[in-house]
């Protein structure tokens, strides 16, 4: 069973035409495989087969814990989205519903490495002195 | 959440994650995370809604004590 719809993807495909260099989805899943986990993976594998340009690689969080670390990965399902480098972008659940638009953004965002942002934010995030780790909490609806 | 990962593309300071809230009721618990989108910065402050760009940005340094070139 397919998690996207053929709409969807043709819907993805389109907007993955946009990418402007190659995007890998690390996901990292479970030993025993819970439902979430199942998902995550099916929908980076989906999402992978929408682009020539998107690479997916399924890692396990238990067994590929050297990899989990470097990628400060503690939970699972979780899924990295990476560009030309690892910017720190992560997804812990199954990213659906207005997630997944997120995920799609994010994907054309790290191809280019060029953030959505205006100059002035930019000039003020250039006074940061330490690391930040944001997180936020959304829900699928 | 576009905002988090947007800053996270332009700082390599940041990190942009988006959690989803009933999938790890641990951490929304920890978080006391009752409206969405919560955002949480550093494990220290915190914010609900959705904030616009330059308040978003705002928050964010307020947090971290970076002046990002204010006065």
């Amino acid at each position: 069973m397919s998690i996207l719809s053929d709409r969807d993807r043709t819907a993805v495909r389109d907007e993955l035409a946009k990418l402007a260099g190659p995007v890998k989805l690390v996901v990292f899943t479970s030993a025993l495989g819970s439902e979430t986990s199942i998902e995550a993976e099916r929908l980076v594998r989906e999402v992978a087969e929408c682009s020539d340009q998107v690479t997916a690689e399924v890692l396990n969080l238990h067994i590929d814990r050297e990899r989990a670390v470097a990628y400060g990965v503690e939970r699972q399902p979780a899924i990295v989205v990476e560009g030309a480098k690892d910017y720190g972008i992560r997804f812990f659940g199954v990213p659906m519903g207005y997630e997944f638009s997120n995920l799609i953004d994010s994907m054309l965002a790290v191809s280019s490495g060029a953030p959505q942002l205006s100059a002035a934010s930019l000039e003020r995030l250039q006074g940061l002195t330490e690391p930040v780790h944001l997180q936020v909490f959304a829900t699928p609806t | 959440m576009r905002l988090a990962h947007h800053l996270a593309i332009a700082s390599d300071l940041v990190r942009g994650d988006c959690i989803e809230a009933n999938e790890f009721p641990d951490l929304s618990q920890r978080y006391m995370v009752m409206a969405v989108p919560k955002t949480v910065i550093n494990e220290r402050a915190a914010f609900e809604g959705a904030l616009p760009e330059a308040e978003f940005v705002e928050q964010v340094l307020r947090a971290v004590g970076g002046n990002g070139g204010s006065p």
